[in-house]
């Protein structure tokens, strides 16, 4: 297991430097740039900034500088947009908010989803199972962009009970983690339900009947384990998605996260900290990745690496 | 020497401004509200906080409050007197001598000469790489272009401090709009000990120190920004509001139902929506001038297509623009149509007569297909152009509602929506046919127009017109400028370097109960010192 677990970290670092390659060619070669602007700068403007950020390099050099800075100093360098941040401060500002309501949402959504998968599948084609699995389609037909407005009306403007957007307390928390939450809590209940009703029809389940066993000890002992493996694979990346934050999130609710700073970075050409955040995203999905392969073993004896 | 003595002692007493600074007066009979607070909507995340740094519209807004510049606005838009309490002009009108007032920076130090000189060479200087650079070349100041540049050092600016309350700023030119370029964020104060002690962080709550009404308590990247009122300011006893707030929502239908739920005193109305809203709220919903003009850039350029090299084509396409449909159909927000490129409310503009204006639609679009027929277009050889436009609904809007327009006239457009920075890299190459612009007021005088379509201008569809230079060559030291502006503008109405849409206008809704906004300076700059809070 352990020397599994160092191979995989041994291919992370060259993974992680293909995709800072990629990704840094891939945004360069988009037209346009940081300083290009419906009032063009003047040549000599540009030329200061540009010599400033060290754009005036040859795109190797940079990408060279760029790596080293990371590797040495864990240095993400200046924001090209921001000039009073760098990365490291942006980051540092918005990751912690994507990630309280990210973390939030998602031990809500597979608390709820695998509840709500397993009763449905347990009850299967009665009433229960109908209403869970028509709740769980209505959850994931609406996008959250459409969810998010409806919550602000209702509890903004209508009731007055939470604020309608910012980022502080536990208040500004409940409407960006429903939002964020409720599709991804729908997907994991149809998964968690056709999974489970899989392994409900399997050989090891009618055994564990047949000794007599309660439908409470062979749900939960027997039929569970196995069950779960489909929905972990899922989580895996899932658990990054929703800790990197939602665009929409972000965008509706002015929370302040880096899914919004993502997106606005690539549209900026804000090349730094569109760099630093894929880094983060990356190496968050692969080390949740291992951390997926790693439970598989332990839940599955007959995975062995 | 007693002449030269005369004269500058003349020149002062002439250019003594004789108005007070404004401040917050409420109106006898208005009860003030317990809590003077107020909450300001922005759209984005703030980029910067440093004056030298800043190049938007919402860092200004924020950086107006925290600084001062040397003059300010009142509620019309007209030059006051801000950390300079007076000024005196030579006769060549090339040196400006500002009298600093006593103010303190936000740590209690004095504001000195020194830091309006360290501010300047800041923004002129390479090392600073501001985006705003170009602003010292365009006020002329002395010297600006070479400092730019890097061919001389940042001490060789045109600007000095005499004494610790005099400064002294030299010009290549006479520049009848200096004064009015003051009040951008970009020649604001900065205090020189701090910038250097902290460096690019300088701007962080904590250790932001500014000479303005009011002082920096947070800043939350993209969710708030809160400022309190500084008791240090010079006219802090005039100074009624304490709290306020700049808070980000990105999605204007959320920030309008914010508004509608007390969060915010300020907001735009998303695009259509005045109509409705003016009905249910006419305390609420205003209309007022906005120093932007909304245009299609045609391509003059080599690169451009053949047809458009046909004044008469560009003729047709003006006519052809259905500015009232665009004005009271698509926008509807008090938006006017646009026959010049300067906008209406600009201070010293008078428009010059324009026969298309006066005429009916109809016979607009008759007169457009007479001179597209006689330029060799029919329904046999019908035009076919594109039009470029960066994504945003209301420009699909317009630009759908552009290609039913033409396709009256016979001309086919095919719509080109493109992101925003390819948009702009595609016109800054001449890589288009007919693309959208706008263009914003830098200060309050036509030529921050005009100077736009200049042959050395920024000028994109590359228009070069030897008249329409020399016009605005003698506005720079004619005793009347607005007859030459006129002229540049009747050269424009012929010319057609552009089909002018729409002159904007700022559609936002305003708590009532904030009383002191300025609601017709088109520089849409504002000053919360100015404004209170009433009982409602």
């Amino acid at each position: 297991m352990f020397g599994f677990i160092l191979r995989r970290l041994a291919v992370a670092i060259p993974t992680l430097l293909l995709l800072i390659i990629i990704s840094f060619v891939l945004m360069h070669s988009a037209p346009g740039g940081p300083f290009t602007q419906e009032r063009a700068l003047p040549p000599q403007v540009l030329a200061n900034l540009d010599a400033k950020y060290g754009l005036d390099q040859p795109l190797i050099v940079q990408m060279w500088t760029y790596i080293v800075g990371i590797v040495t100093r864990f240095d993400f360098g200046p924001s090209f947009i921001y000039p009073d941040l760098s990365v490291n401060d942006i980051i540092s500002q918005g990751f912690p908010v994507t990630l309280t309501y990210g973390a939030i949402g998602f031990t809500l959504s597979v608390l709820f989803g695998v509840m709500l998968g397993i009763v449905a599948a347990i009850r299967h084609n009665t009433w229960i199972d109908t209403a869970a699995v028509g709740v769980s389609i209505g959850a994931q037909v609406l996008p959250n962009f459409v969810i998010a407005p409806i919550l602000v009306l209702v509890f903004t403007l209508w009731l007055r009970w939470l604020p309608g957007g910012g980022w502080g307390g536990w208040p500004y928390w409940v409407m960006p983690i429903i939002a964020l939450t409720l599709s991804h809590m729908a997907s994991i209940a149809r998964l968690t339900r056709s999974s489970m009703l899989e392994v409900l029809g399997s050989n090891h389940i009618r055994t564990a009947r047949a000794k007599g066993l309660s439908e409470r000890a062979v749900i939960m002992r027997h039929a569970l384990k196995p069950a779960m493996l489909p929905v972990i694979s899922y989580l895996g990346p899932l658990f990054v998605t929703m800790i990197t934050g939602s665009v929409v999130v972000d965008m509706y609710f002015s929370t302040g996260g880096i899914g919004r700073s993502f997106v606005d970075s690539a549209l900026s050409r804000d090349y730094a900290v569109m760099m630093g955040i894929t880094i983060l995203v990356g190496a968050l999905t692969i080390f949740f990745n291992l951390l997926v392969d790693v439970l598989y073993a332990w839940i599955d004896p007959k995975i062995r690496y | 020497m007693t002449k030269l003595f005369l004269t500058t002692a003349l020149a002062a007493i002439l250019a003594v401004p004789t108005l007070p600074a404004l401040a917050a007066t409420p109106a006898p009979g208005e009860k003030l509200a317990a809590q003077q607070s107020y909450n300001y909507w922005l759209l984005d995340a703030i980029k910067t906080l440093d004056p030298q740094k800043n190049t938007d519209r919402e860092g200004s807004d924020v950086i107006n409050q925290l600084f001062e510049g040397l003059t300010s606005q009142d509620a019309k838009g007209a030059i006051i007197p801000g950390l300079a309490e007076s000024w005196t002009v030579s006769d060549d009108k090339k040196v400006y001598t500002f009298k600093l007032r006593d103010a303190k920076w936000s740590n209690g130090d004095p504001v000195t000469a020194n830091d309006v000189v360290f501010a300047w060479r800041r923004l002129a200087d390479p090392a600073t790489a501001s985006e705003y650079a170009w602003f010292a070349e365009l006020a002329n100041i002395a010297n600006a272009s070479e400092v730019v540049k890097g061919d001389q050092p940042a001490d060789q600016l045109g600007v000095k401090a005499v004494d610790d309350r005099t400064l002294e700023v030299t010009l290549t030119q006479g520049t009848p709009y200096f004064l009015k370029m003051l009040t951008n964020a970009s020649l604001f104060p900065v205090p020189q000990k701090v910038v250097e002690a902290e460096g690019d962080n300088w701007t962080q709550p904590g250790k932001l120190v500014g000479n303005g009404a009011f002082t920096l308590v947070s800043h939350d990247l993209g969710v708030q920004l809160t400022l309190k009122k500084s008791d240090t300011y010079w006219d802090a006893a005039n100074t009624i509001l304490t709290d306020l707030k700049f808070t980000t929502v990105s999605d204007v239908n959320a920030a309008l139902t914010r508004f509608q739920a007390g969060e915010l005193d300020y907001t735009e109305i998303p695009g259509g929506q005045y109509p409705r809203l003016e009905k249910e709220y006419p305390d609420a919903a205003t209309v007022s001038p906005k120093a932007c003009t909304y245009a299609y850039i045609l391509n003059l350029s080599d690169k451009g297509p053949e047809a458009l090299k046909d004044k008469r084509v560009r003729q047709a396409l003006a006519l052809g623009m259905q500015r009232d449909i665009v004005v009271n159909n698509i926008l509807q927000g008090g938006q006017k149509p646009a026959w010049t490129w300067t906008h209406w409310a600009m201070d010293g503009f008078a428009e010059p007569e324009n026969q298309w204006a006066a005429m009916s639609q109809e016979d607009r679009t008759a007169k457009a297909k007479e001179l597209l027929a006689e330029a060799g277009y029919g329904p046999d050889k019908p035009l076919a152009l594109s039009l470029q436009y960066n994504t945003s609904e209301d420009h699909k809007k317009i630009a759908v509602a552009a290609q039913q327009f033409y396709k009256q006239l016979g001309v086919n457009v095919t719509l080109n929506n493109v992101e925003w920075k390819v948009h702009t890299d595609k016109m800054q190459n001449q890589d288009f046919d007919m693309a959208r612009y706008a263009w914003c007021a830098d200060y309050n005088e036509p030529s921050t127009f005009l100077d736009y379509f200049r042959s050395t201008g920024k000028n994109e569809g590359k228009f070069n017109n030897a008249d329409y230079d020399a016009a605005l060559d003698h506005a720079k030291t004619a005793e009347n400028p607005a007859e030459d502006y006129k002229k540049a503008e009747a050269i424009l109405a012929d010319e057609v370097p552009g089909v002018f849409v729409y002159n904007y206008a700022s559609v936002a809704m305003r708590n009532p109960a904030i009383k002191g906004v300025p609601l017709e300076n088109p520089m849409n700059d504002w000053y919360a010192k100015d404004f209170y809070r009433v009982e409602q």
